[in-house]
Protein backbone atom coordinates (compact mmCIF):
# COMPACT_ATOMS: atom_id res chain seq x y z
CA UNK A 1 0.00 0.00 0.00
CA UNK A 2 1.83 3.30 -0.92
CA UNK A 3 2.21 6.16 1.43
CA UNK A 4 -0.45 8.73 1.94
CA UNK A 5 1.89 11.73 3.38
CA UNK A 6 -1.29 14.11 3.84
CA UNK A 7 -2.99 13.69 1.38
CA UNK A 8 -6.86 12.27 -0.02
CA UNK A 9 -5.75 10.30 -2.66
CA UNK A 10 -5.00 6.61 -1.37
CA UNK A 11 -7.95 4.65 -2.24
CA UNK A 12 -9.33 1.59 -0.08
CA UNK A 13 -8.21 -2.15 -1.59
CA UNK A 14 -10.37 -3.77 -4.11
CA UNK A 15 -10.77 -6.94 -3.66
CA UNK A 16 -10.26 -8.70 -6.50
CA UNK A 17 -12.83 -10.85 -7.63
CA UNK A 18 -10.85 -14.32 -7.97
CA UNK A 19 -10.78 -14.15 -4.29
CA UNK A 20 -14.60 -13.14 -3.53
CA UNK A 21 -15.34 -16.21 -5.98
CA UNK A 22 -12.56 -18.06 -4.20
CA UNK A 23 -14.46 -17.31 -0.80
CA UNK A 24 -17.60 -18.07 -1.40
CA UNK A 25 -16.65 -21.59 -3.49
CA UNK A 26 -15.12 -22.38 0.11
CA UNK A 27 -18.25 -21.39 2.19
CA UNK A 28 -20.12 -22.90 -0.45
CA UNK A 29 -17.65 -26.08 0.42
CA UNK A 30 -18.06 -25.58 4.43
CA UNK A 31 -22.29 -25.94 4.17
CA UNK A 32 -22.04 -29.07 2.28
CA UNK A 33 -19.13 -30.62 4.55
CA UNK A 34 -20.70 -29.64 7.30
CA UNK A 35 -24.08 -30.90 6.29
CA UNK A 36 -22.48 -33.95 5.50
CA UNK A 37 -20.96 -34.72 8.96
CA UNK A 38 -24.08 -34.12 10.57
CA UNK A 39 -25.19 -37.80 8.89
CA UNK A 40 -22.30 -39.10 10.47
CA UNK A 41 -21.68 -40.62 13.82
CA UNK A 42 -19.08 -38.56 15.45
CA UNK A 43 -20.67 -38.92 19.35
CA UNK A 44 -19.89 -35.71 20.64
CA UNK A 45 -17.14 -35.13 18.39
CA UNK A 46 -20.60 -33.85 15.80
CA UNK A 47 -20.75 -30.46 17.44
CA UNK A 48 -17.03 -30.10 17.74
CA UNK A 49 -17.12 -30.44 13.92
CA UNK A 50 -19.96 -28.29 13.38
CA UNK A 51 -19.18 -25.44 15.01
CA UNK A 52 -15.33 -25.65 14.25
CA UNK A 53 -16.63 -25.32 10.05
CA UNK A 54 -19.17 -22.57 11.35
CA UNK A 55 -16.23 -20.60 12.55
CA UNK A 56 -13.99 -21.11 9.83
CA UNK A 57 -16.80 -19.60 7.83
CA UNK A 58 -17.37 -16.76 9.88
CA UNK A 59 -14.14 -16.03 9.57
CA UNK A 60 -13.67 -16.25 6.31
CA UNK A 61 -17.38 -13.99 5.66
CA UNK A 62 -15.19 -11.31 8.43
CA UNK A 63 -12.00 -11.22 6.63
CA UNK A 64 -12.87 -11.04 2.88
CA UNK A 65 -16.66 -10.17 2.16
CA UNK A 66 -16.65 -7.94 5.38
CA UNK A 67 -12.88 -6.39 4.64
CA UNK A 68 -11.74 -6.81 7.93
CA UNK A 69 -8.60 -8.05 6.59
CA UNK A 70 -7.67 -4.87 5.22
CA UNK A 71 -9.40 -2.33 8.56
CA UNK A 72 -7.00 -0.54 10.88
CA UNK A 73 -6.00 -2.08 14.13
CA UNK A 74 -8.70 -0.03 15.82
CA UNK A 75 -11.47 -1.83 14.04
CA UNK A 76 -9.88 -5.11 14.57
CA UNK A 77 -9.66 -4.64 18.06
CA UNK A 78 -13.35 -3.37 18.73
CA UNK A 79 -14.47 -6.64 16.43
CA UNK A 80 -12.16 -8.48 18.81
CA UNK A 81 -13.59 -7.28 22.02
CA UNK A 82 -17.13 -8.17 20.59
CA UNK A 83 -16.24 -11.44 20.93
CA UNK A 84 -14.42 -11.79 23.67
CA UNK A 85 -17.45 -9.83 25.47
CA UNK A 86 -19.43 -12.68 23.99
CA UNK A 87 -17.14 -14.99 25.31
CA UNK A 88 -17.54 -13.97 29.07
CA UNK A 89 -21.44 -14.06 28.89
CA UNK A 90 -21.30 -17.41 27.44
CA UNK A 91 -18.26 -18.66 30.29
CA UNK A 92 -19.74 -17.19 33.23
CA UNK A 93 -23.46 -18.08 32.43
CA UNK A 94 -22.44 -21.91 31.48
CA UNK A 95 -20.50 -22.05 34.82
CA UNK A 96 -23.45 -20.30 37.00
CA UNK A 97 -26.12 -22.43 35.19
CA UNK A 98 -24.53 -25.78 34.98
CA UNK A 99 -23.00 -26.26 38.51
CA UNK A 100 -26.06 -25.01 40.40
CA UNK A 101 -26.94 -29.00 40.41
CA UNK A 102 -24.04 -30.05 41.71
CA UNK A 103 -23.91 -32.15 45.24
CA UNK A 104 -21.32 -32.03 47.51
CA UNK A 105 -20.52 -35.14 48.62
CA UNK A 106 -17.97 -34.73 51.86
CA UNK A 107 -14.87 -37.26 51.15
CA UNK A 108 -11.73 -37.88 52.74
CA UNK A 109 -10.28 -35.55 54.78
CA UNK A 110 -13.49 -32.95 53.91
CA UNK A 111 -14.94 -35.46 56.80
CA UNK A 112 -13.54 -33.48 58.99
CA UNK A 113 -16.19 -30.27 58.87
CA UNK A 114 -19.43 -32.42 59.37
CA UNK A 115 -17.18 -33.54 62.26
CA UNK A 116 -16.39 -29.99 63.72
CA UNK A 117 -19.74 -29.14 63.05
CA UNK A 118 -21.02 -32.10 65.41
CA UNK A 119 -18.06 -31.10 67.53
CA UNK A 120 -19.54 -27.38 68.16
CA UNK B 1 -6.39 24.85 8.17
CA UNK B 2 -5.60 23.29 5.42
CA UNK B 3 -7.78 24.02 2.58
CA UNK B 4 -8.99 20.91 1.03
CA UNK B 5 -8.67 21.07 -3.09
CA UNK B 6 -11.60 19.84 -5.22
CA UNK B 7 -13.94 18.53 -2.54
CA UNK B 8 -14.88 15.00 -2.83
CA UNK B 9 -18.46 14.08 -3.28
CA UNK B 10 -20.12 13.04 0.10
CA UNK B 11 -16.71 14.64 2.36
CA UNK B 12 -17.93 15.45 5.40
CA UNK B 13 -16.76 18.74 6.80
CA UNK B 14 -15.39 17.00 10.05
CA UNK B 15 -12.81 14.73 9.25
CA UNK B 16 -9.25 15.71 8.04
CA UNK B 17 -9.42 12.85 4.99
CA UNK B 18 -11.43 10.52 3.12
CA UNK B 19 -9.69 8.24 4.60
CA UNK B 20 -10.72 9.06 8.12
CA UNK B 21 -14.28 9.65 6.99
CA UNK B 22 -14.05 5.79 5.53
CA UNK B 23 -12.47 4.13 8.57
CA UNK B 24 -14.83 6.36 10.86
CA UNK B 25 -18.07 5.08 9.11
CA UNK B 26 -16.44 1.42 9.00
CA UNK B 27 -15.50 1.49 12.92
CA UNK B 28 -18.75 3.05 13.96
CA UNK B 29 -21.03 0.00 12.29
CA UNK B 30 -18.48 -2.66 13.92
CA UNK B 31 -19.21 -1.01 17.22
CA UNK B 32 -23.59 -1.32 16.21
CA UNK B 33 -22.59 -4.96 15.02
CA UNK B 34 -20.66 -5.58 18.50
CA UNK B 35 -23.66 -4.78 20.15
CA UNK B 36 -25.76 -6.81 17.54
CA UNK B 37 -23.54 -10.47 18.45
CA UNK B 38 -24.37 -9.75 21.84
CA UNK B 39 -27.79 -9.35 21.19
CA UNK B 40 -28.07 -12.72 19.31
CA UNK B 41 -25.00 -14.20 21.67
CA UNK B 42 -27.67 -14.05 24.59
CA UNK B 43 -30.33 -15.82 23.24
CA UNK B 44 -26.99 -18.43 21.95
CA UNK B 45 -26.01 -18.31 25.77
CA UNK B 46 -29.50 -19.37 26.52
CA UNK B 47 -29.54 -22.02 23.57
CA UNK B 48 -26.62 -23.72 24.91
CA UNK B 49 -27.39 -23.58 28.46
CA UNK B 50 -31.24 -24.93 27.75
CA UNK B 51 -29.94 -27.74 25.40
CA UNK B 52 -27.71 -28.94 27.84
CA UNK B 53 -30.63 -29.32 30.39
CA UNK B 54 -32.94 -30.81 28.15
CA UNK B 55 -30.79 -32.72 25.85
CA UNK B 56 -32.57 -35.80 24.67
CA UNK B 57 -35.59 -33.07 23.84
CA UNK B 58 -33.79 -30.59 22.00
CA UNK B 59 -32.59 -33.55 19.74
CA UNK B 60 -35.96 -34.54 19.29
CA UNK B 61 -37.26 -30.89 18.24
CA UNK B 62 -34.39 -30.69 16.11
CA UNK B 63 -35.28 -33.69 14.11
CA UNK B 64 -38.82 -31.72 13.38
CA UNK B 65 -36.95 -29.73 11.21
CA UNK B 66 -35.91 -30.54 7.76
CA UNK B 67 -32.01 -30.14 6.84
CA UNK B 68 -32.60 -29.78 3.22
CA UNK B 69 -34.47 -26.63 3.25
CA UNK B 70 -31.89 -25.17 6.10
CA UNK B 71 -28.92 -25.95 3.96
CA UNK B 72 -30.72 -24.40 0.46
CA UNK B 73 -31.26 -21.65 2.65
CA UNK B 74 -27.67 -21.21 4.01
CA UNK B 75 -26.69 -21.40 0.35
CA UNK B 76 -28.49 -18.87 -0.65
CA UNK B 77 -27.89 -16.66 2.16
CA UNK B 78 -23.64 -17.19 0.98
CA UNK B 79 -24.69 -16.19 -1.91
CA UNK B 80 -26.16 -13.08 -1.79
CA UNK B 81 -23.12 -12.53 0.33
CA UNK B 82 -21.11 -12.74 -2.75
CA UNK B 83 -23.58 -10.61 -4.93
CA UNK B 84 -23.86 -8.01 -1.98
CA UNK B 85 -19.59 -7.84 -2.29
CA UNK B 86 -19.51 -7.59 -5.47
CA UNK B 87 -22.24 -4.48 -6.02
CA UNK B 88 -19.58 -2.75 -3.61
CA UNK B 89 -16.89 -3.91 -5.93
CA UNK B 90 -18.67 -2.32 -8.54
CA UNK B 91 -19.12 0.78 -7.10
CA UNK B 92 -15.43 1.17 -6.07
CA UNK B 93 -13.86 0.44 -9.23
CA UNK B 94 -16.40 2.85 -10.95
CA UNK B 95 -18.60 0.98 -12.66
CA UNK B 96 -21.82 2.30 -14.03
CA UNK B 97 -25.25 2.67 -11.81
CA UNK B 98 -26.62 0.19 -13.74
CA UNK B 99 -24.51 -2.52 -12.82
CA UNK B 100 -24.44 -1.74 -9.22
CA UNK B 101 -28.51 -1.84 -9.28
CA UNK B 102 -27.43 -5.42 -10.99
CA UNK B 103 -25.91 -6.92 -8.15
CA UNK B 104 -28.23 -4.76 -5.25
CA UNK B 105 -31.36 -6.61 -7.19
CA UNK B 106 -29.96 -9.74 -7.77
CA UNK B 107 -28.94 -9.49 -3.79
CA UNK B 108 -32.72 -8.57 -2.86
CA UNK B 109 -33.92 -11.48 -4.86
CA UNK B 110 -31.61 -14.23 -3.18
CA UNK B 111 -32.82 -12.47 0.63
CA UNK B 112 -36.29 -12.23 -0.79
CA UNK B 113 -35.86 -16.07 -1.72
CA UNK B 114 -34.60 -16.60 1.36
CA UNK B 115 -37.58 -15.65 3.48
CA UNK B 116 -39.80 -17.23 0.75
CA UNK B 117 -38.45 -20.73 1.51
CA UNK B 118 -38.05 -20.17 5.32
CA UNK B 119 -42.13 -18.92 5.24
CA UNK B 120 -43.61 -21.80 2.43
CA UNK B 121 -41.22 -24.81 3.39
CA UNK B 122 -40.64 -24.57 7.12
CA UNK B 123 -42.86 -22.03 9.07
CA UNK B 124 -46.14 -22.59 7.30
CA UNK B 125 -45.44 -26.56 7.42
CA UNK B 126 -44.51 -26.03 11.30
CA UNK B 127 -48.16 -24.51 11.19
CA UNK B 128 -49.65 -27.28 9.98
CA UNK B 129 -48.34 -29.92 11.85
CA UNK B 130 -48.93 -27.71 15.21
CA UNK B 131 -45.49 -26.88 15.88
CA UNK B 132 -45.45 -22.85 16.28
CA UNK B 133 -45.89 -21.03 19.97
CA UNK B 134 -48.39 -19.43 21.07
CA UNK B 135 -50.26 -20.28 17.27
CA UNK B 136 -50.46 -24.27 17.58
CA UNK B 137 -50.65 -24.21 21.27
CA UNK B 138 -50.25 -21.99 24.53
CA UNK B 139 -50.55 -24.65 26.69
CA UNK B 140 -51.34 -28.27 26.26
CA UNK B 141 -50.19 -29.70 23.03
CA UNK B 142 -49.55 -33.10 21.70
CA UNK B 143 -45.36 -32.24 22.34
CA UNK B 144 -43.12 -32.87 25.58
CA UNK B 145 -42.19 -29.55 27.42
CA UNK B 146 -38.99 -29.76 26.14
CA UNK B 147 -39.75 -30.27 22.52
CA UNK B 148 -41.91 -26.72 23.23
CA UNK B 149 -38.53 -25.04 24.70
CA UNK B 150 -36.61 -26.09 21.63
CA UNK B 151 -39.90 -24.74 19.47
CA UNK B 152 -39.65 -21.26 21.13
CA UNK B 153 -36.11 -21.46 20.53
CA UNK B 154 -36.17 -21.98 16.84
CA UNK B 155 -39.40 -19.46 16.43
CA UNK B 156 -37.47 -16.65 18.47
CA UNK B 157 -34.02 -17.11 17.10
CA UNK B 158 -34.81 -17.89 13.44
CA UNK B 159 -37.33 -15.25 13.67
CA UNK B 160 -35.63 -12.09 14.77
CA UNK B 161 -32.83 -13.09 12.07
CA UNK B 162 -35.73 -12.80 9.35
CA UNK B 163 -36.87 -9.62 10.84
CA UNK B 164 -32.89 -8.69 10.50
CA UNK B 165 -33.20 -10.00 7.12
CA UNK B 166 -36.47 -7.84 6.22
CA UNK B 167 -34.68 -5.04 7.82
CA UNK B 168 -31.84 -5.83 5.32
CA UNK B 169 -34.13 -5.57 2.37
CA UNK B 170 -35.69 -1.98 3.35
CA UNK B 171 -31.95 -1.18 3.82
CA UNK B 172 -31.20 -2.65 0.26
CA UNK B 173 -34.16 -0.77 -1.18
CA UNK B 174 -32.96 2.62 -0.40
CA UNK B 175 -29.62 1.66 -1.92
CA UNK B 176 -31.19 1.08 -5.04
CA UNK B 177 -33.00 4.28 -5.16
CA UNK B 178 -29.32 5.98 -3.65
CA UNK B 179 -27.70 4.63 -6.58
CA UNK B 180 -30.29 5.31 -9.01
CA UNK B 181 -30.01 8.76 -8.32
CA UNK B 182 -26.41 9.12 -8.91
CA UNK B 183 -25.38 9.41 -5.23
CA UNK B 184 -22.15 7.00 -5.22
CA UNK B 185 -19.06 6.74 -7.26
CA UNK B 186 -15.73 5.21 -6.80
CA UNK B 187 -14.97 8.01 -4.21
CA UNK B 188 -17.95 8.04 -2.34
CA UNK B 189 -20.06 4.59 -1.47
CA UNK B 190 -20.20 4.65 2.41
CA UNK B 191 -23.76 3.16 2.63
CA UNK B 192 -23.15 0.37 0.16
CA UNK B 193 -19.78 -0.21 2.33
CA UNK B 194 -21.74 -0.30 5.71
CA UNK B 195 -25.25 -1.63 4.29
CA UNK B 196 -22.79 -4.21 2.92
CA UNK B 197 -21.67 -4.75 6.63
CA UNK B 198 -24.92 -5.76 8.05
CA UNK B 199 -25.91 -7.71 5.21
CA UNK B 200 -22.81 -10.03 6.15
CA UNK B 201 -23.27 -10.24 9.69
CA UNK B 202 -26.94 -11.16 8.88
CA UNK B 203 -25.65 -14.12 7.46
CA UNK B 204 -22.88 -15.00 9.53
CA UNK B 205 -25.74 -15.58 11.91
CA UNK B 206 -27.56 -18.00 10.06
CA UNK B 207 -23.86 -19.85 9.63
CA UNK B 208 -24.59 -20.33 13.37
CA UNK B 209 -28.24 -21.04 13.62
CA UNK B 210 -28.08 -23.49 10.96
CA UNK B 211 -25.62 -26.35 12.72
CA UNK B 212 -27.04 -25.38 16.17
CA UNK B 213 -30.86 -25.69 15.23
CA UNK B 214 -30.72 -28.69 12.65
CA UNK B 215 -27.53 -30.12 12.30
CA UNK B 216 -26.24 -30.79 15.57
CA UNK B 217 -28.86 -33.19 16.74
CA UNK B 218 -27.77 -36.59 15.86
CA UNK B 219 -29.22 -36.92 12.74
CA UNK B 220 -27.60 -39.95 11.40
Amino acid sequence: MSEHAGHDSDTPHVVPITTYVLVFLALMLGTALTTWVAYIDLGRWNTVAALTIAVIKMTLVVLFFMHVKYATGLTRIVILAGFFWLGIMITLSCSDELTRRWEIVPQGWQMIVPLFSRLF
Amino acid sequence: MAAHGAHPPGFAHQFETVTQQREAGTLGMWVFLVTEILFFGGMFTSYIIYRSLHLQSFIQGSHELIVRYGATNTAVLIFSSLTMALAIRTAQTGKSKGQIIFWLILTMILGASFIAIKLRFEWYRDYVEGLIPGVSWLDGGTHTPGVKMFMCFYFFMTGLHALHMVVGLGILTVLVIMTARNKFSSQYYAPLEISGLYWHFVDIVWIFLFPLLYLIGGRY
